[in-house]
Formats: C-alpha cells, sequence, structure tokens
C-alpha cells in the first residue's frame, strides 16, 4: 500500500491533482481569516466593477465578492463532501452485504436500488427538500441517498468477482467470521474499483448540492455559498462578470482536481498489482 | 539429402525497449520431420514460434536474422507479402482453441475462409477433406456448429483443419494439448503423428513437457531465457541430454511408469529484462567450475551427430541415472485419520441439478499419501471443497477421528478446522495480492492456534525456511513472487495450522515441470519429517506416481478402481485406468537408461 501511494504522488496527474486539491481547500476552509469584509456586509454600490479594496467589485446588494467567495467554499465543501462519505459508507456496506450473501439479501437490495434509480436524482432531491425541508441535514441525507445505489451495484459487482477467489475460500475454511472476510480479504482487493470513481461521484455530489441551492431549495440568503453566489448575481453577469466567473471557477477547481486525484489513486493501485504483466 | 524446408537463422526479436526476448536462434527441419520446441514460461518458445510465420506480437519486433520457409523469405518483406504466404505455406495452431476460435463462426466458415483469404474456390469439398484428415464428421449439421457447441478436444481438431486446410508445408504448433486430458491428448498426438507421415508436412511442435515431445519428434531444440542450449536428434537428447539444463528438465518429469523420486533444478528460471551476462543458466548450474560462464555466452557447440549443446562444460554432464522413490514411512496401524462414506455432492437448483460426486468412499491413514486421479469434469475437485467444508454434501458424510465433521467450515470446531488444511491449485489466486507473505502465513497460526503476534511472527519465520523460501519473502506481496515461490508460501500457510492432513487440490498443474518437481519433492519431506497425511488429487500420473502411496482413480464421480501406486500403474486392471495409463505420456528412452 505505501508503494502505491509513493507511486500516486509521482505521476503527474496525482501531483498536480493534489496541488489543486489542497489550493481549492485552502480557500474554502482557510480564506474566512482572510476576508477583508464580513459576508453580510454592504460596502458599495451593488454590481460594480474592481474597485480599490474590493478586486472583483460588487454583489447585487454591493456586498464584497472577495470576502463572500473567501466565505462561501466551507459549505459547498462540507455539504458534498459528508454526502459522499455517508454515500460510500452505506453504498459499500450493502454492496459488500449484497454481493457476499447467497441468499434472499442480494436480491431484496438489489431491487431496492432499482427502484431508487428510477427517480431522476434532481427530483427525488426537490420532493424531499419539500417534504422534510430545507435544512442542511435533509440535503446531505437526500445527495446520499441518490448516490448509494449506483455505488452499492459497483461494490456488489466487484465482491461478486472476488468472493470465489481461493483466498476468499481459504478465509472460509480456517472459520474467519463474514466481517473478517469482507473486511480483511475482500475490502482491500475492491478498492480499485471503489477509488476509480470516487472523484466522479464527489463531482456529482458538488453539482446535486450546487444545483438545490441554486434553485434556492437549499442554504437559503443571506448564507454565502459558491452555487447561491452565482445564482443570487446571474441577472449583474454583465456589470460585473467576477461576481459570476470567480465562484464558477473555484467550483470548476474543484471538481477537476478531485477527478484527478481519483484517476492517480485507481491508477497508482491497479499498476501495483498489474505491473508484473506489463513486464512479459 | 533434400534441402531443409525450414531454414530460420540467428533469430532476434526484441521487446520495445531494446529487451531481447528470443536472440540467436537457428533451426533447421525437412520435410516431413517434427520439430519440438521445448522450454518452460518465459523461454521465449512462443515468441520463436510466432517468428516462424514472420509474425511478432504487438509491442515485440522481429530485429535480426531470418525465417525461410520451402525457399521463400517470411522475414524482411512488407506485411502484405507475408501475409500472403500465411495459411499457404506455414500456418499456425494457437495453445487454447476455445480463444483462438472466433465464437461468432461456424465450423465451415473457421476451416473454409482461410481458404477464400488465399483466392481459391471455396467449394464443400475442401473443408470436407481438411475436417476428414482430422477424423471429424463433415455433414451438414457437424459444421453448422459453433465452437462452443464442440468439445475441447473438437475445438482443437478444427483449429489444426484450419491449419491444414490450404495444405501448408509447414504448421506451427503452440502447446496443442495443453488443457486437454490425457486420453483426448493422446488421440490429437496420433492425429499429427499420421499427418507428417501421410502428408509429408513439417511440424514444429512447441511444449513444455518433455514427454509429449519426446514421444513424437524427430528433434528436440530445448529453450532457455531466449536461446537455444541444446538441440538435437530426439533419442540422442534424451538418451544423453548434454546440457545441464536439459538434464534437469529431464530428471523433473515424472514418469507413470516408472515410479521414482524427482530432481528438480535449484533456483528460479530468469525472466525477460533479467538476465545475467554470460550463460544465463550459469547461477543455477551445479557442475559449473569456472567463472567463464558467468562472464561470456558459450556458443552452440557440436558434439557428434547433429546434436549441439551451448556449454562450455557440456562433457561433464553426468548421465541421468533413476532414483528409486523415497521409502514411505512406516504406516501405523491405528485406525484411519479421515473417513468419506458415501459422499455424493451436487452443483445448481431445481432446474439445473449438476451431480459432481455421486458416491465416493475412502479412508487416509496418518502419514499416508492417497492420490486421487481423474480426468476434469471427474468431481475430484468437488470432493476436496466438500471435505475441507467449503460444499455441502448431499449425502453422505465425512469423518475426522472417529467424529464426523459438520458439512460447512463455519460449523466445525476450530481444532477440526486445524487439523484438516487445503492448498489450491491455482496459487495467483489463493494467496490474496493485499497482503505480505508474512501475513498471509501467520493468519492461520494466529487465527486456528491462538498465537500471539510475535509467536506467529516467529512461526513464519520458520516455515519459510521449512519450505525453502528466504526470509526475506515475508515482507513481499505475492505479485512479486514467481509461481513456483507462491505455491511454496500456500503450502507454508496450510503449515501454519499445523494439519494432520493437507489436501492438495491439483497444486503443481499451474506450475512449469522442473517447479513441479521441486514443490512435489517438499511435499514428500515435509509429510516425512511432520507425519502428514496428504490427500493429493491431480490428474496427472505421472505425478501419481512420484508421490502417492495408494491412489482412487475417480470417473464421472464414483471410485472406479483403486489400490497401492506401483501395481495399479504398471499392472492396470480396471478398463479405464488402463485407458488413462495408456494415454499418458512417457519418456521411454529415459527408462530404457535405468
Amino acid at each position: 500500500m505505501n508503494a502505491a501511494r509513493l507511486r500516486f504522488v509521482r505521476t503527474p496527474t496525482g501531483l498536480v491533482g493534489s496541488l489543486l486539491l489542497a489550493a481549492v481547500v485552502a480557500v474554502a476552509l482557510l480564506g474566512p481569516l482572510f476576508a477583508p469584509y464580513a459576508p453580510d456586509e454592504p460596502v458599495g454600490v451593488p454590481f460594480s466593477g474592481p474597485a480599490e479594496g474590493t478586486p472583483f467589485g460588487t454583489d447585487f446588494l454591493g456586498r464584497d465578492v472577495l470576502s463572500r467567495v473567501l466565505w462561501g467554499g466551507r459549505s459547498v465543501l462540507a455539504l458534498a463532501g459528508l454526502a459522499t462519505l455517508l454515500a460510500y459508507a452505506g453504498g459499500i456496506a450493502i454492496g459488500l452485504a449484497a454481493g457476499y450473501s447467497r441468499s434472499l439479501l442480494d436480491p431484496v437490495l438489489m431491487r431496492a436500488a432499482d427502484v431508487m434509480l428510477s427517480f431522476p436524482a434532481l427530483l427525488f432531491l426537490l420532493v424531499l427538500v419539500t417534504g422534510a425541508g430545507t435544512s442542511k441535514a435533509v440535503l446531505v441525507i437526500g445527495v446520499a441517498l441518490v448516490q448509494m445505489p449506483l455505488i452499492a451495484r459497483i461494490v456488489r459487482a466487484a465482491t461478486l468477482e472476488q468472493s470465489v477467489r481461493g483466498f476468499v475460500e481459504a478465509a472460509v475454511a480456517r472459520g474467519e467470521r463474514t466481517s473478517a472476510i469482507l473486511r480483511r480479504e475482500i475490502l482491500p482487493n475492491i478498492a480499485g474499483p471503489i477509488a476509480a470513481d470516487v472523484g466522479l461521484r464527489f463531482t456529482y455530489a458538488i453539482i446535486l448540492v450546487a444545483s438545490v441551492n441554486f434553485l434556492g431549495l437549499g442554504l437559503q440568503p443571506p448564507a454565502a455559498d459558491w452555487a447561491l453566489i452565482i445564482s443570487e448575481n446571474r441577472s449583474g453577469l454583465t456589470l460585473n462578470p467576477y461576481v459570476i466567473l470567480v465562484p464558477a471557477a473555484l467550483i470548476s477547481l474543484l471538481t477537476i482536481s478531485v477527478n484527478l486525484v481519483g484517476d492517480a489513486i485507481a491508477r497508482s493501485l491497479g499498476i501495483s498489482t498489474a505491473r508484473r504483466r506489463l513486464v512479459r | 539429402m533434400t534441402a531443409p524446408l525450414l531454414r530460420v537463422e540467428r533469430l532476434r526479436v526484441e521487446l520495445g525497449s531494446g529487451e531481447p526476448i528470443v536472440e540467436d536462434v537457428s533451426l533447421e527441419l525437412r520435410a516431413g520431420e517434427v520439430l519440438g520446441l521445448v522450454g518452460e514460461s518465459g523461454s521465449g518458445k512462443t515468441t520463436t514460434a510466432l517468428a516462424l510465420l514472420g509474425f511478432a506480437r504487438r509491442g515485440v519486433e522481429i530485429t535480426a536474422g531470418s525465417v525461410e520457409v520451402a525457399g521463400e523469405p517470411l522475414t524482411g518483406r512488407g506485411e502484405s507479402a507475408v501475409r500472403a504466404l500465411r495459411g499457404r505455406i506455414v500456418s499456425y495452431v494457437a495453445q487454447d482453441p476455445g480463444l483462438a476460435l472466433n465464437p461468432a463462426l461456424r465450423v465451415e466458415a473457421l476451416v473454409g475462409d482461410l481458404v477464400k483469404a488465399h483466392g481459391k474456390a471455396r467449394d464443400g469439398g475442401v473443408i470436407t477433406r481438411a475436417l476428414a484428415s482430422v477424423h471429424l464428421p463433415a455433414d451438414r449439421p457437424f459444421v453448422r456448429r459453433y465452437p462452443h457447441q464442440l468439445s475441447g478436444g473438437q475445438q482443437q481438431r478444427v483449429a489444426i483443419a484450419a491449419a491444414l486446410v490450404c495444405e501448408p508445408r509447414l504448421v506451427v504448433l503452440d502447446e496443442p494439448t495443453t488443457g486437454l486430458d490425457v486420453v483426448t491428448q493422446a488421440r490429437i498426438l496420433e492425429e499429427i503423428d499420421r499427418l507428417r507421415r501421410e502428408r509429408g508436412v513439417a511440424v514444429v511442435y512447441v511444449s513444455h513437457d518433455l514427454a509429449v515431445v519426446g514421444s513424437l519428434a524427430d528433434r528436440i531444440a530445448v529453450m532457455y531465457a531466449g536461446r537455444v542450449v541444446e538441440e538435437g536428434p530426439a533419442a540422442a537428447l534424451l538418451a544423453r541430454p548434454r546440457h545441464p539444463y536439459t538434464r534437469g528438465l529431464l530428471g523433473s518429469v515424472p514418469d507413470p511408469g516408472q515410479p521414482r523420486r524427482l530432481e528438480s533444478i535449484p533456483g528460479v528460471a530468469v525472466g525477460v529484462g533479467e538476465r545475467p551476462e554470460g550463460c544465463a543458466f550459469a547461477p543455477r548450474c551445479l557442475q559449473r567450475t569456472d567463472e567463464r560462464a558467468l562472464r561470456e555466452m558459450p556458443p552452440l557447440e557440436d558434439v557428434g551427430g547433429g546434436h549441439r549443446v551451448r556449454c562450455f562444460e557440456w562433457a561433464l554432464t553426468p548421465r541421468l541415472t533413476l532414483q528409486e522413490p523415497a521409502v514411505p514411512p512406516g504406516l501405523e496401524p491405528k485406525g484411519p485419520l479421515l473417513v468419506v462414506e458415501g459422499l455424493r455432492a451436487e452443483h445448481g437448483g431445481r432446474h439445473d441439478l449438476v451431480v459432481a460426486v455421486q458416491d465416493v468412499s475412502f479412508a487416509v491413514v496418518t502419514g499416508e499419501c492417497l492420490a486421487i486421479v481423474g480426468e476434469s469434469g471427474s468431481g475430484k475437485t468437488t470432493l476436496a471443497r466438500c471435505i475441507v467444508g467449503l460444499h455441502s454434501p448431499a449425502a453422505g458424510r465425512v469423518v475426522l477421528d472417529g467424529a464426523a465433521l459438520a458439512p460447512r467450515a463455519a460449523r466445525r470446531s476450530r481444532e477440526e478446522r486445524r487439523r484438516v488444511q487445503i492448498v489450491f491449485q491455482n496459487p495467483n489466486d489463493s494467496l490474496n495480492p493485499r497482503h505480505r507473505v508474512g501475513d498471509a502465513i501467520a493468519r492461520p497460526a494466529r487465527v486456528l492456534r491462538d498465537l500471539s503476534a510475535r509467536d506467529a511472527a516467529a512461526e513464519t519465520a520458520r516455515l519459510l525456511e521449512r519450505v525453502r523460501l528466504p526470509a526475506r519473502i515475508a515482507e513481499r506481496y505475492p505479485g512479486e513472487l514467481s509461481g513456483g515461490e507462491r505455491q511454496r508460501v500456500a503450502i507454508a500457510r496450510a503449515l501454519a495450522a499445523r494439519p494432520d492432513l493437507v489436501v492438495c487440490d491439483e497444486v503443481t498443474s499451474a506450475l512449469d515441470v522442473s517447479v513441479q518437481a521441486a514443490v512435489l519433492e517438499l511435499l514428500a519431506e515435509l509429510r516425512a519429517e511432520l507425519r502428514l497425511a496428504l490427500l493429493f488429487i491431480t490428474h496427472d500420473l505421472g505425478v501419481v506416481a512420484s508421490i502417492g502411496d495408494r491412489v482412487l482413480v475417480v470417473e464421472d464421480g464414483v471410485v472406479c478402481d483403486d489400490g497401492p501406486v506401483p501395481a495399479l500403474l504398471q499392472t492396470p486392471e480396471h478398463e479405464y485406468t488402463r485407458r488413462l495409463v495408456e494415454a499418458a505420456p512417457r519418456l521411454p528412452r529415459v527408462t530404457e537408461l535405468a
């Protein structure tokens, strides 16, 4: 594992991806410390361009764009990150259980996942938010629920493939507990395919969170949030483009860097087992 | 003397990186002759075989030397010019017909398309004749079949028919019988022998199995690390091998007709990119007397009678002598260790029920090696899985020391699980690629014997030594080891439980012959030292001869014959056993020596 980790940093995608990701995360987490103004403090005329003290101009209420952007990354990162974590926790558990069990559990879990998949993601979220209220917890759980079935399917397929292998049989013959077999024998071997689309899932979570916020059903004004900032100020795009471009660029950088890192992790995990085959 | 049909001169094939795979290979072959090209994995034999068609795999290139078949050069010309010759004067049969035959084409297309490609009329007669030449029917229902509707033997015959349909002068067969059972293998070999006699086709037969090649070839070329190390008339080469590697290979081949102790070659075969300077075999060579072979590549030297050897000290190579098999340890007259009674095992559900094991009963005594022999599909692996608790039998029971075992491993006591261990066929699959070797071996000791982490680590070190692996291997992952090393690790893992009985399910069938000999040697030794009982499941009668005390022959899930090893193999009485014994390839010339 250590060797794989080293190789991951050495690949160009891994290096560029992790530097970019670190930069965006730093902006999101540490930004408020450097913000010149409070996020909800009017400092000038609405939609004025860059000026002394307000390098990216002001928004539709005359608040400093730089300050709002520096404040606005935390919620995106936290909501999308938590939702992704939750989705993986649930998806991996469901997928392992379904893939390893030879009982009715498998079809029951998978048909439930199919039902979930048949709802369009955004529609499901909107119904949920409308029904359960616009709290952050509901948003996180909703985004996680949307992602979970897809993750569970991938994990199940990978688990099925591993569970007939000799080392799993050897563990069964040793009388190992099911939980130990799943954790020790199967999980490390399916980490590759799982890691391969963490980037994609996280990106999707960001998009979902941002979409709900943009539609006004997630975080409510005056909260500072990159997606919400874009939504609030879209009428002023021609007056002060920075108010849209800066948060949009940050969201893009976040998703791109997460994807690069995900790719690099998957590749380094894959190479550690396929290396010998390449030499032949 | 007629001019040779195949002439290969100083052939060199390289990887894109410039690493040679095949170096300085020169061969000649006349019409109607069979050349056996022998080597273990990584020796470059398949690369050489493909180069005989002027072909190199992606990322690989023929960089020097020439190949000429029937006066037509196949190297140094444009791809389209060479393609016109393939199939017409030289053709190729790949190792696995299940993969080599396009599953979307019917037999008639598989055989007939080559005729069309060479611009001849594709009349039914050509296909009929080609199929008839390999003893296949050419009636309409048969030629309309797809490859998956044929048996393994039929698939290989179709592949050979397709290779013969344009009446080439040379056929290159790459391991054509690997993966087929012995009876089918014997038939295919007969077919090839007849074709070269009746049609005068020259055959290059690539194989890792000296016994198979020995029964067919006129000449044999032995490859090691990309070079021919010995080449000559089959009889002379087998009777008096001059290269220490050839001698080592011959000493490794188990012979069902002649139970004897196998001698393995020390060390590990070198792969592409790790070949040493000088003679590639020198680091493993027991008869090397000076340092010259470590610096200089010995030339192929003629030792008379067209027999060439690449060794400075070929004159020192001792004759191959046969050693009596190790005397089995005296068996205690105690009650049996393991008894299997009326075992029946099934696969599948209500609608697609397959009975793998119908009714099998036997007993194993402490310290005994009972071999179970059968062809693929005879139910022997299912039997092994029932014994270790991976498959629930439909009827019958497994009794250990007088107490019946639960069908599932999870229901057995820890002590019961500890006493019966299994080693699987494929070590690539049975070791978790994400666990270090040391952890893999320590696990059974911790789980089944409750050792502390420190004691388990000490036990791991002892076991690695016992299976003759260096201690540093404990830190490695299985992917960094060779196949033979992995199987030793798997054996060490089974031993970590201090078992009384080890079930060995085809443990050597994924290994090269010399590695197989080393693993069999190790098992025999462990058995004597640890008073282990072995249940040795295999399809290879030669392996049985070298390790088994008693043998059980299984056909279609029923025991059809059993008895002590030498008697049963030398004078088989049951009809099925006799068929197996007769079909098994053997080295007649070696036995004459003793």
